[in-house]
C-alpha cells in the first residue's frame, strides 16, 4: 500500500525504499506529532495546570532516565528470544499510548503521575531497539543508511508538527490541557493501528538456545565489540543538547522568548539531510559518515566559543551531527550482527551510547558550576576532537568492509 | 489488503473524530453555575478598605479577581464581589495593582503583564516569557515587580529558572530581569552563571528592597538599594521574603526539604527566625496584614487554594476558601 502510494512521486531517494521501512516512518511520524505536543506542554501542565512546583517537576523528570535504558535491552532480548519484533515494537507504541490518558486519570497525584511518566518512557525504551531491527531487517545490506535515513526524516516530521498541533489543540480548546492529552492519545493509537495493519513482521531464525544472554555472546564478536566501544567512547564526550542551545543564547544574547525556538534549526538540517547522508554512508562507508558528524560537531563547538560565525551555521552544523550519526550508527552497525540478534545488538549498541552521553551531560553540568559553559565546552570539544582522531585512525569498521 | 484498509480507515477517523469532539466539548467545559455565591457589577476600586484575590470557586466566574470588605473576610463574611478581570496573580499597593496572567494558546507560554490605576483601568501592558509566579507592588506605589518561571533556560533540559523584573509606573522604565544586580556575599562581589532571582519586597521609602538569590543549590536573601542598584546577602534559606509595613520583620518560607516549606519570620535587628504556629507547606511569598498577621494560600486535598491568615503567635485560620494571590489595597 505504501509502495503504492509513494510509487507516483518518483523521486529517487524514496522510490526503492522498502514499503516496511516507510510504514515503520509514518508510524513513528504520527507517535512523534503525539508524544511532542505533550512534552511542549507537560512542564505548563505540571507547574501551572497543577501547581506542582518546578522542583518537583524536574525530580519526577529525571527519575526515569536510567530506567529506559534497561528497558531497551529487556525489549531488544526479547524481541529476539520469542522473534517477535512487531509484537514487542508494538506494546511498547501500545503502553506510551495508554500513558496519554493516564494522565487525565493521574489527576494532581504527584506519584501518579511519575507513573504515567514512567510507563510512557518504558514503552519508548521497550520499542526502541526492535523498531531499528525491523527497519534493518526490511532493508538491503547496501541501502541500509538511505532506510535509516528516510526513518529519522519522517520521524523528524512529526517533532516539528507536534507543538504545531498541541498549540493548535489549546487554542481550539481554550486552554484546556486535557483535550492535548486526548488527542495525543488518538494520535499515538493511529500510530499503533498503522503498525498492526501495515507493518510485517520479520521472522529471522530461531537464536541459537544455549545464548542465554545475548549481550555476551554479541560482544565477543570483535567487529561488533570495537563498534559499541568507540560509540560510547564517543559519546562520553558529546555535548548535550540542551547545553549547545544555552550556550548559542549566550554567546548571540538571543532573546529568551526565542530560545525554545533552537531546536528547530537543528531539527531542521537533521531533517533535510537525514536522507542524503544515509545514502552517502551507503556509498563511502557509514563509519566514515558517522566520525565525520562528529567532525561537525566540533566545529560547531569551536564556532560556540569562538570569535567569529553566527548562530545558524552552528545550528547547522549540529543538525549536520544528528543527520550523520542518529539513523548512519544503527546503519553501520546492523550488518554485522546476525540477524536472529539484531534486536539485541541495536539494543546494546544504543544503550551504551545513551549511558555515555548521559555521563557526558552530568561532566559538562559540572564543568559548567565548577568553571562557567564556555570553559566546560572548550574542554569537551578537546577532547571530543581526540578521540574522534583515534576513532579515525582505528577505523574499527572499515577494516571489515 | 482493502479490508484492512477499510478498518483502519474507520479506526483514524473514530479516534480522530472522538478527539475533536473532544476539544470542541471542552471549549464550553467548566461548571454552569458558581459553587460560591458572587455578585458581579458592582465597581471595584483600591479603596484602601478591600481585600482583593483570584477566586478559585468552580463555575463561571472562577480565575477572575474578587474582592471583600477587609473587615468581613472569612468563611462565612461578605458575598465576594467579582469583576471581568482575570488574573493569575494579582497585587496592589497606593493606587496601582499589577496582575499578571498566561496567555492563551501560547507556546512556549507567555505572561501579560498589565499595569492598572486606582480604578483598576488598564495603564500598561507588557508580553514577556514565561508564566507567572510572583508579583508585587511597592508600598508608595511607584515599582510594580514580578517573578516568572521560564523552562528550557537551565541545562537541565525540563530545568525552570526564574525571571524576576520591575516597572517604574511614573517613568515607564522597564527592567525585564534584576539579574544585573551587583550582589555581595560575605563582603565579595558574587559572580556566577547559575544565578536566579524570585520575590521581590519594597520598603516603604520605594528604595530599599528585599530579593531571593539562589545560586549552586543555596538561596540568599538579598538586601538591595534600588539607586545605587547594589545588593548585599544577609541571610540564608530565606525564599519570597515579605517585609512588614514597619520594616522591621520579613517573612518567607524557609525549605525544610525537596517541595516542602514552612512559613518563618526574620526580624531584621536581632536577625532571628521565629516559626508562626502554621506546621503546614507553603508556597508562596506570605502577604502581611498590618504588622502582626500574615496572609498566604494552602493547597487543599482538592487541588484547589485556600487563603488562611496566622498571627506570630496565635493559631492560623481559615480565611477565604478557594482563592489564593490575596492582596490588600
Amino acid at each position: 500500500m505504501y509502495l503504492a502510494s509513494v510509487g507516483p512521486l518518483r523521486s529517487a531517494p524514496l522510490r526503492r525504499v522498502p514499503g516496511n521501512v516507510v510504514a515503520l516512518g509514518i508510524v513513528s511520524l504520527v507517535t512523534d506529532v503525539s508524544a511532542e505536543m505533550v512534552t511542549a506542554i507537560l512542564p505548563l501542565y505540571l507547574v501551572f495546570g497543577l501547581g506542582l512546583n518546578p522542583l518537583q517537576f524536574g525530580l519526577l523528570d529525571g527519575l526515569y532516565a536510567g530506567a529506559t535504558a534497561v528497558l531497551r535491552l529487556a525489549g531488544g532480548h526479547v524481541a529476539d528470544r520469542w522473534r517477535r519484533l512487531k509484537t514487542v515494537a508494538g506494546v511498547g507504541y501500545a503502553l506510551s499510548a495508554i500513558s496519554k490518558l493516564g494522565f487525565l486519570a493521574a489527576g494532581s497525584t504527584v506519584p501518579a503521575i511519575g507513573a504515567v511518566l514512567a510507563v510512557d518512557r518504558a514503552g519508548k525504551g521497550i520499542r526502541t531497539a526492535p523498531r531499528d531491527a525491523l527497519i534493518s531487517l526490511s532493508s538491503e545490506p547496501e541501502t541500509m543508511g538511505r532506510s535509516f535515513g528516510v526513518h529519522r526524516a519522517l520521524d523528524t516530521v512529526g517533532a516539528f508538527l507536534g507543538p504545531l498541533v498541541a498549540t493548535a489543540v489549546l487554542w481550539a480548546s481554550l486552554n484546556d490541557y486535557n483535550s492535548v492529552f486526548v488527542t495525543s492519545f488518538a494520535l499515538a493509537t493511529c500510530g499503533v493501528i498503522v503498525l498492526t495493519a501495515f507493518v510485517r513482521d520479520q521472522s529471522p531464525p530461531p537464536a541459537p538456545a544455549r545464548v542465554r544472554l545475548p549481550v555476551l555472546g554479541l560482544l565477543k564478536d570483535p567487529n561488533f565489540r570495537r563498534c559499541c566501544v568507540w560509540a560510547a567512547a564517543l559519546g562520553l564526550f558529546t555535548i548535550t543538547d540542551s547545553f549547545v542551545y544555552l550556550a548559542v543564547q549566550r554567546r548571540w544574547e538571543i532573546e529568551t522568548s526565542l530560545f525554545p525556538l533552537l531546536p528547530l534549526g537543528s531539527a531542521g538540517t537533521f531533517l533535510l539531510l537525514a536522507i542524503p547522508l544515509g545514502r552517502l554512508g551507503d556509498r563511502i562507508g557509514r563509519w566514515k559518515v558517522f566520525l565525520g558528524g562528529h567532525v561537525a560537531l566540533v566545529l560547531a563547538l569551536l564556532i560556540v566559543c569562538g570569535p567569529i560565525g553566527s548562530w545558524w551555521l552552528v545550528l547547522a552544523l549540529h543538525g549536520i551531527f544528528y543527520a550523520a550519526t542518529d539513523g548512519v550508527l544503527p546503519a553501520a552497525v546492523g550488518p554485522l550482527l546476525p540477524e536472529n540478534l539484531r534486536a539485541s545488538g541495536l539494543a546494546v549498541l544504543q544503550t551504551g551510547q545513551a549511558l555515555a552521553r548521559m555521563a557526558a551531560a552530568v561532566t559538562v553540568g559540572l564543568l559548567w558550576t565548577l568553571w562557567d559553559l564556555r570553559p566546560a565546552i572548550l574542554a569537551i570539544t578537546v577532547a571530543l576532537s581526540a578521540v574522534t582522531i583515534a576513532a579515525a585512525v582505528f577505523k574499527p569498521l572499515e577494516v571489515r568492509r | 489488503m482493502k479490508r484492512r484498509l477499510l478498518v483502519v480507515a474507520i479506526g483514524v477517523f473514530a479516534l480522530v473524530g472522538g478527539a475533536i469532539t473532544y476539544v470542541v466539548q471542552a471549549r464550553d467545559g467548566g461548571a454552569a453555575e458558581n459553587a460560591v455565591p458572587v455578585v458581579t457589577g458592582q465597581p471595584m476600586g483600591l479603596d484602601g478598605r478591600t481585600l482583593f484575590f483570584r477566586n478559585l470557586a468552580d463555575g463561571p466566574d472562577s480565575g477572575k479577581l474578587a474582592a471583600v470588605p477587609i473587615g468581613s473576610a472569612g468563611p462565612e463574611g461578605s458575598v465576594r464581589r467579582v469583576g471581568e478581570l482575570r488574573c493569575d496573580r494579582f497585587a496592589a499597593a497606593r493606587g496601582t495593582a499589577v496582575c499578571l496572567r498566561l496567555k492563551a494558546g501560547s507556546l512556549p507560554p507567555l505572561t501579560e503583564l498589565i499595569v492598572l490605576d486606582a480604578n483598576l483601568r488598564e495603564r500598561h501592558r507588557e508580553t514577556l516569557p514565561g508564566t507567572p509566579s510572583r508579583a508585587r507592588v511597592s508600598p508608595d506605589g511607584r515599582i510594580v515587580n514580578w517573578t516568572l518561571f521560564v523552562s528550557g533556560d537551565s541545562y537541565a533540559a525540563t530545568g525552570f529558572s526564574t525571571r524576576t523584573g520591575l516597572y517604574e509606573v511614573d517613568t515607564g522604565k522597564l527592567l525585564k530581569s534584576v539579574e544585573e544586580l551587583a550582589v555581595f556575599v560575605d563582603g565579595k562581589r558574587y559572580f556566577a552563571a547559575d544565578v536566579n532571582y524570585w520575590g521581590i519586597t519594597f520598603g516603604a521609602d520605594g528604595n530599599k528592597f528585599y530579593v531571593t538569590m539562589a545560586s549552586k543549590g543555596k538561596t540568599y536573601l538579598v538586601e538591595a538599594d534600588y539607586r545605587s542598584y547594589r545588593g548585599t546577602a544577609i541571610a540564608e534559606n530565606v525564599e519570597c521574603p515579605s517585609l512588614s509595613p514597619d520594616g522591621r520583620r520579613i517573612a518567607y518560607k524557609e525549605k525544610v526539604s525537596n517541595g516542602v516549606w514552612r512559613l518563618a519570620v526574620l526580624d531584621l535587628a536581632t536577625r532571628r527566625s521565629t516559626h508562626p504556629p502554621e506546621t503546614r507547606s507553603i508556597d508562596d511569598q506570605p502577604v502581611w496584614q498590618g504588622n502582626a498577621t500574615l496572609l498566604y494560600p494552602i493547597r487543599t486535598a482538592g487541588n484547589t487554594l485556600d487563603i488562611w491568615s496566622v498571627g506570630l503567635t496565635t493559631a492560623p485560620k481559615l480565611l477565604i476558601p478557594k482563592a489564593t494571590s490575596p492582596s490588600f489595597s
